[in-house]
């Protein structure tokens, strides 16, 4: 954590580099979303430059590339396993019927049902 | 009247191997993913759904959406650079400089201002005028439960901001170290909501 006086002079001069590489990598962000390469291909694309941009705060301006301490790393790390699972869950729903064909026979029945019994 | 002091604020705990508030916050940043995640999959969920449901009405295009990158472009330039105000409010006050340290805590706050505006005044209140609420469709849905969680951060890092350039900075003349320590504190919250506003961003505006 705490760096001599000129530790951190050599911390700004990277603070810096850090603004002007995410100022450049929004502008190619907005950039790039104007062609269209293929529905997955723009998630993909866009995905890698926030992945980037997201590693650059993190590592630089969130201080984790000088961060020596075990404990945040575990936390981290686990926390990094849990939130891929979160982002995996969707894909266990990829066989899942589509909603309106459950809705769509449930109705039916259920108005069936309920027109027979008057 | 003794004070109580809370030990290892500044010097590092020998289990942990950094200052107590540094683990307290990246844990609780660790809980913030879990809750942004969380929302992340329903928005994936949603928005593979409707592709697969096949009605070209179940995901809005761009046209309907009405969400212009222009203003969101501009929102996320302006979280960059309070992002940068506030990690060089940490810098100053590391290098003994309070006034400087202030001056780039006001800045940071006045962005962070900058950026609630925008949203509310050009994106929410033209979207509610024209009836596009949450109500309206699943993206409308997730768009507010996303941007809306998001600006809650927002608003909460500039209260916790004030605080310290306000009755928190008092402790800067008590103790430097820890006061600069808060501030980092204050900063990885801060960097965080930039974080996620970098994937908000691409996500609700330009896929």
């Amino acid at each position: 954590m705490a760096g001599s006086h000129a530790d951190i002079s050599k911390h700004v001069r990277s603070y810096m580099a850090v603004f002007a590489a995410l100022a450049v990598l929004t502008i190619v962000t907005v950039a790039v979303a104007q062609f269209h390469f293929s529905d997955v291909g723009n998630v993909v694309v866009a995905l890698i430059i926030a992945g980037f941009k997201a590693t650059l705060v993190a590592s630089i301006f969130m201080h984790l590339k000088w961060e020596k301490s075990i404990s945040i790393w575990w936390s981290l790390g686990l926390c990094g396993i849990f939130f891929l699972a979160l982002l995996f869950l969707p894909v266990l729903t990829a066989n899942d019927h589509p909603p309106q064909v459950h809705m769509g026979t449930w109705d039916v029945t259920h108005q069936v049902a309920k027109s027979g019994g008057h | 009247m003794s004070t109580a002091v809370l030990p290892y604020t500044v010097e590092p705990h020998p289990v942990t191997g950094v200052y107590s508030g540094k683990l307290g916050i990246w844990l609780f940043l660790a809980s913030e993913v879990m809750l942004f995640g969380g929302l992340f999959s329903a928005y994936v969920f949603l928005r593979v759904g409707a592709e697969a449901a096949g009605s070209p009405a179940a995901w809005p295009t761009h046209e309907e959406t009405h969400l212009s990158w222009v203003i969101g472009g501009i929102n996320t330039l302006v979280l960059i650079v309070s992002s940068v105000t506030m990690v060089m409010a940490w810098a100053s006050l590391k290098m003994n400089d309070f006034a400087k340290g202030k001056m780039y805590l006001w800045l940071t706050a006045a962005l962070a201002t900058t950026f609630l505006v925008v949203k509310l005044a050009f994106e929410y209140w033209p979207k509610f005028q024209h009836g596009l609420v949450p109500a309206k469709n699943n993206f409308f849905g997730i768009y507010f439960t996303l941007t809306g969680l998001h600006g809650l951060h927002v608003f909460g890092g500039i209260v916790v901001i004030l605080y310290f350039i306000l009755p928190g900075s008092k402790l800067w003349h008590r103790d430097k170290e820890y006061y600069a320590n808060r501030i980092e504190c204050t900063g990885l919250y801060w960097h965080f909501v930039d974080l996620v506003w970098i994937f908000l961003f691409p996500v609700l505006y330009l896929l």
